[in-house]
């Protein structure tokens, strides 16, 4: 009877055997469950077999197997543009910021976090490249550093050719009917360039003659540098501008001297 | 709007309250200045002004302890402003600004400054007014006022003074100097408006002309460079200025006439009023609002349409940009493209009609331009 | 005084203070002064201080604007950049640019009055249209404050016109385009806008003479026509004694307060610097206008977001809002309606309107007397509905400028923002007119309420046949004083059509008029309890022989027949 005593349960031992109990059915699920197959540092022809594999799976539905697009879903309406030509530059810049493969519809697509890892990316990449037709390719590494552009140079081409639509800081913007230019912080140099070359969506094509790589790269300095660099006075409101400063006034700035004022005209206890 | 008067419903008549008589009018008197009068019932029972509350005094007027808490705490409000100046002091010299290209460092120093700066005024102000709410007399005192309007004896006297005034210095009795006076007065001030024409030019249809010309080959903005044709991708934008344009003398005036954005679309795009002065597909319009003036630089490559930013004006360039939305009237002109010899892209003509936002004078100088091509 | 007198003698030294006193007397008269001036009563109220925001951020512009004028050039001649802002190293700038964020990243100290004075000024506007606002709901601008009124509408347009040729001095990307903007607007006017355009601008826009003219307006113009008229501003407000919130032991002859000397002097000296600390906090941590990210102007790029600073977003949202039909060809002219429209004709109505409410007040109710004592908003109804009714027209406006931001923000379309203030800039200010009047008119009857039933205790006891009651207990009389003071106007009446003699009495289409405004003033009212209501409320009436109810307030009562018990 000690014994029994002794051994009384604390009162949280339901509360332990509880997460343990969850503990381990995660861990045996974990184990048993297969896992999505881990692509090696697939090359070749086996990264375009995978890419295909991926794409007959995953994209198809809309874009057609033949990739010519325009395919007639179940509700009669098409679904999914024409791929061809669209090259590797496209399908790493809509599988890569999670675009694609596209969930809600909307005026636009919304970037969301990537589906695919970086391998299945460049693999369906590959694959469209290769069998849909030529098109705008995965850029050079060397003009996707930052260090290697001139800021100055970035800055003058970022303000006359994107700064309208992104804004001055890259903030993003809207266009008509809903849709917007999404803002470019955060966003990865290669996709910066993918962006540019491909023309994704609303964005115009800005190929490789009309803004060289270099000048490409000089762009991503810059947006590197705005990332990168804190706002000189403060608090950037998030670089909207003057209507983000008349926001911020009366929330804080009128209530505040307000608030002030009223402590002053009450009175003392 | 035919809700009663008297909206409490309650059935004791009552004659209608009038306006409370402050005594500054004769009973009865018309104040209108029409025929409308007020009306002057007899003043109903009213309640009495019962005077001023009786004080309550504060903790620091009956508490000694009180007080000198108090007392101590202004005292350290205004330390703490000391404490703000020497921050700012020593922050000024803490972070020198002038060898350094580092926005981190000029976030530091505005952040210490303007924290030193707050604490010495903030300080300052909350102690004095802390100082005037718990310690100084705070019994409420009372003050008469007078009335603005001078009495009828005053305001006699003070007519019969300007009158006296006036009739000395004869101009009722001297309508010749008197005409003359205000003929003088009136003119003198115009010297001050015609003095102000030399501020700038006539306009003289200046904002009709532009550097585009037959021949004027097309370069990128802001680089510089000659356009080829073939590299302008489907769906691309480029936008452009005129060659030659940074020799220009006023070379800021000329780019807000003659910025281009060209766009390329399939050539069966084109609109059938655009395709003469189109080159495959490509074709070039002004960049400049036909709204105020911004620039039209949103190019929507799905729905062929250029925003404008500042107004939202919309234009169609399947429609030869056509205004679809918003505040402007008339769609953006056209500048009718080629390729010369080279493969560089030339504009063929200039513009047909002003660019730019509408001015008064624009059919007329509309007028002009299609007599002159 | 005598003029020559022999220096009397003096039988002890005199204090520092004496000397000091006799030496400025002496010379400035300041005895009289001082006996008629410094124990000044001022009446004591938080939105009194409102007016001292504006004042206080102006006098902060002013004293930051002199360090910047230190280092700005008020030049757009084109130099190389060859500052420490890396992104526009060895670009064209102009002067004016290149000077500015000279001064904000290599003068110490220099960003942070550039952010005290850009935030002073719109804390300037701000404060001004609350300080507007205050003045115009609670009746403040009656006689003999008219001419006070119209110098503070004065000075409101001229702050918003300031602000915008400061924040135009840089000559950045930003306030270029507004500049741009501004320049089309000058062209719209009729027969001479392109003339005025041209020597405005000196040529052509931008050309080069804009932003130095600016600087002078700025600098030098504005700011002495707003010392004068803050001055006449000022000197009226002490001329005619501050007015006063109703309550007990105030009158329409008396200033109840604390005197100048030392409580205000020092809760109002104590306020400035509470003022310009806590802009100087903000400028410490939240950037404003940073040129040097927006980059030099030039015409043909532009940034997305394109907004006037806030107190010019109503214009803008007016311009936005716009139908592009309204621009017609007048005999071989043309007549840009669109703008005009919007950024003339609009807001030229609306201050003409602002301008001239004391007198359209005056004539809706006949009142020439002096007013010292402030109306509760409530009991003016109307009035506090016109007010809401312009804020509500104006809150559209200000928020179709910025259609953009709030279309990226929450999701929407800025088509859809843009038609849906078209439509509501037409029908949401009469409805807020209706909206605010009815409730003012409910707020007056629940004062009545609170007079005649007394205050609710939230004790409750129970009747002998179980009913439950709440005591309700009798306001004292300071308390009810402040909710039956007030003096109701009545709809005017016209007089006869003749007079004695059987001449015609003059003004009789003004009389018209005049009539059906006091009418829509004052037609719907809700009249003040007196003290004949208060004892009716008391009386019990059938009610006088139940056992029990000596307490006058258990009047509040379960059979609804109380005699005026004013139940709506």
């Amino acid at each position: 009877m000690n014994a029994v005593l002794r051994h009384r349960r604390h009162p949280l031992a339901l509360v332990v055997l509880l997460l343990g109990g969850l503990l381990v059915a995660g861990m045996a699920y974990a184990a048993v469950v297969p896992t999505r197959a881990q692509a090696s540092e697939a090359t070749g022809e086996d990264q375009i077999a995978l890419g295909e594999q991926l794409f007959l799976a995953n994209c198809s539905t809309c874009h057609g197997t033949d990739g010519a697009g325009g395919y007639e879903n179940a509700n009669g309406r098409v679904a999914g543009p024409s791929l061809i030509g669209v090259g590797a530059a496209s399908v790493d810049f809509q599988v890569g910021t999670g675009r694609m493969p596209a969930q809600a519809s909307g005026p636009q697509i919304q970037k969301r976090d990537p589906q695919f890892s970086l391998e299945e990316t460049r693999a369906m990449a590959a694959y469209v490249a290769t069998e849909f037709g030529p098109g705008p390719g995965i850029p050079d590494e060397e003009y996707l550093d930052p260090a290697n552009g001139d800021v100055a140079e970035g800055n003058e081409l970022f303000r006359v050719n994107c700064a309208m639509c992104h804004n001055f800081a890259g903030s993003g913007g809207a266009l008509t009917r809903g849709k917007y230019a999404p803002s470019l912080m955060g966003v990865e140099p290669v996709h910066v360039y993918e962006a540019m070359v491909t023309g994704p969506q609303s964005m115009p094509v800005f190929s490789d003659d009309t803004l060289t790589p270099q000048q490409k790269n000089d762009i991503i300095t810059f947006l590197d540098y705005v990332e990168n660099t804190p706002s000189a006075g403060g608090l950037s409101l998030g670089s909207l501008g003057p209507v983000g400063d008349g926001l911020f006034i009366w929330v804080v700035g009128i209530t505040g001297l307000i608030a002030c004022a009223v402590w002053l005209g009450a009175k003392s206890s | 709007m035919s809700d009663v008067h008297d909206n409490d419903n309650d059935d004791t008549a009552r004659p209608v309250s009038t306006v409370r008589d402050s005594g500054t009018d004769a009973p009865g008197t018309t104040r209108t200045g029409t025929d409308l009068q007020t009306r002057r019932a007899p003043v109903p029972d009213r309640f009495e002004d019962p005077g001023l509350p009786p004080h309550r005094p504060r903790m620091a007027d009956t508490d000694v302890a009180a007080a000198k808490r108090a007392e101590r705490q202004v005292a350290f409000l205004f330390f703490l402003s000391i404490v703000g100046t020497v921050l700012t002091i020593v922050g000024y010299f803490a972070v020198p600004l002038r060898d350094e290209t580092d926005a981190g460092r000029v976030l530091l120093s505005n952040i210490l400054l303007g924290t030193g700066i707050f604490l010495t005024l903030f300080g300052i102000g909350t102690g004095a007014v802390h100082w005037a709410k718990t310690l100084m007399p705070d019994h409420e005192e009372i003050d008469e006022r007078h009335q603005i309007e001078g009495g009828p004896q005053e305001q006699a006297e003070a007519v019969g003074i300007l009158s006296n005034g006036i009739e000395d210095s004869g101009i009722g009795r001297r309508p010749l100097i008197r005409n003359t006076l205000v003929g003088a007065l009136a003119l003198a001030p115009l010297p001050a408006v015609v003095l102000l024409k030399d501020t700038g030019p006539n306009p003289e249809g200046v904002l009709a002309e532009t550097l585009w010309q037959a021949d004027t080959r097309l370069v990128t903005d802001p680089t510089g460079t000659l356009i080829r044709a073939e590299e302008i991708p489907i769906g691309g934008v480029v936008h452009v200025q005129p060659e030659g344009i940074e020799e220009s003398s006023h070379f800021l005036d000329e780019k807000a006439k003659a910025a281009v954005l060209l766009i390329r679309l399939e050539p069966d795009e084109v609109a059938p009023e655009a395709l003469a002065g189109s080159f495959a597909g490509i074709v070039a319009y002004s960049k400049i609002c036909t709204h105020m003036g911004c620039p039209v630089a949103l190019y929507e490559q799905t729905t062929h349409h250029l925003l404008c930013p500042c107004h939202q004006s919309t234009f169609d360039v399947l429609q030869n940009c056509k205004v679809i939305f918003g505040p402007s009237d008339r769609p953006l002109p056209q500048l009718p493209i080629d390729v010369d010899g080279d493969g560089y892209l030339v504009a063929t003509d200039g513009f047909a009609e002003p660019v730019g936002p509408s001015y008064w004078e624009r059919e007329q100088d509309l007028r002009r331009m299609t007599e002159e091509s | 005084m005598s003029a020559t007198t022999a220096p009397a003698p003096r039988s002890a030294p005199q204090s520092t203070a004496a000397k000091l006193g006799g030496f400025a007397d002496s010379r400035l008269g300041l005895s009289g002064v001082v006996r008629a001036n410094a124990r000044k009563i001022f009446p004591d109220h938080w939105s009194f201080m409102l007016g001292e925001i504006t004042l206080y951020s102006f006098v902060i512009c002013l004293i930051t604007g002199v360090f910047l004028t230190f280092f700005y050039v008020p030049s757009v001649a084109l130099i190389e950049y060859s500052g420490s802002y890396e992104p526009l190293q060895g670009k064209l700038v102009s002067e004016a640019l290149a000077s500015t964020i000279f001064m904000s990243f290599e003068v110490r100290g220099g960003l942070l009055m550039r952010q005290i004075h850009h935030w002073a000024a719109l804390v300037f506007v701000a404060a001004t249209i609350v300080h507007m606002a205050r003045v115009f709901f609670t009746g403040a601008f009656r006689r003999p404050r008219e001419l006070n009124w119209v110098i503070g509408a004065i000075l409101a347009l001229l702050a918003i016109v300031e602000g915008f040729a400061g924040y135009s001095l840089p000559d950045d990307l930003l306030s270029g385009t507004g500049l741009r903007i501004a320049a089309a607007i000058i062209l719209a006017i009729p027969l001479i806008g392109t003339y005025i355009h041209f020597f405005a601008f000196g040529g052509e826009f931008p050309g080069e003479a804009f932003i130095p003219r600016l600087y002078t307006i700025h600098v030098l113009l504005l700011p002495a026509i707003f010392l004068a008229l803050i001055a006449a501003h000022l000197f009226l407000v002490v001329l005619h004694k501050h007015t006063q919130y109703p309550g007990p032991g105030r009158t329409n002859n008396n200033v109840v307060g604390y005197p100048l000397l030392p409580t205000y002097i020092a809760k109002a000296g104590g306020f400035f610097f509470i003022v310009f600390g806590v802009i100087a906090l903000i400028a410490a941590f939240v950037q404003i206008n940073p040129v040097w990210a927006y980059g030099p102007y030039d015409p043909s790029p532009v940034t997305a977001g394109s907004q006037p600073d806030w107190y010019m977003g109503w214009l803008d949202g007016a311009v936005r809002v716009m139908p592009g039909w309204l621009e017609v060809n007048v005999f071989g002219y043309v007549l840009s309606g669109n703008i005009l429209l919007a950024a003339v004709v609009m807001p030229g109505l609306l201050t003409t309107l602002l301008i001239a409410y004391p007198w359209i007040e005056r004539l809706a109710t006949g009142d020439s007397r002096e007013h010292h004592l402030l109306d509760r908003p409530r009991n003016a109804p109307t009035r506090t509905g016109i007010g809401v009714m312009a804020l509500t027209f104006y809150c559209l406006m200000w928020a179709n400028g910025g259609n953009d931001i709030i279309a990226i923000q929450l999701n929407l379309a800025i088509n859809d923002i843009t038609r849906f203030i078209g439509v509501a800039m037409f029908v949401a200010p009469p409805l807020a007119f209706l909206i605010t009047k009815r409730i003012c008119l409910g707020l007056q009857r629940r004062d009545r309420e609170r007079v005649l039933h007394g205050v609710e205790t939230g004790q409750v006891y129970r009747l002998d046949n179980g009913e439950v009651l709440e005591r309700h207990a009798p306001m004292s009389d300071y308390d009810r004083w402040t909710l039956v003071q007030h003096d109701n106007y009545v709809p005017l009446e016209p007089g006869p059509a003749t007079d004695a003699n059987g001449v015609k009495r003059k003004g009789a289409l003004l009389g018209n008029v005049q009539r059906r405004l006091s009418r829509f003033y004052f037609e719907d009212r809700v009249e003040p309890v007196t003290p004949t209501d208060l004892a009716a409320a008391h009386s019990h009436g059938a009610h006088d022989a139940i056992e029990g109810h000596d307490d006058p307030a258990a009047v509040e009562g379960s059979t609804g027949r109380e005699v005026g018990s004013g139940q709506a």
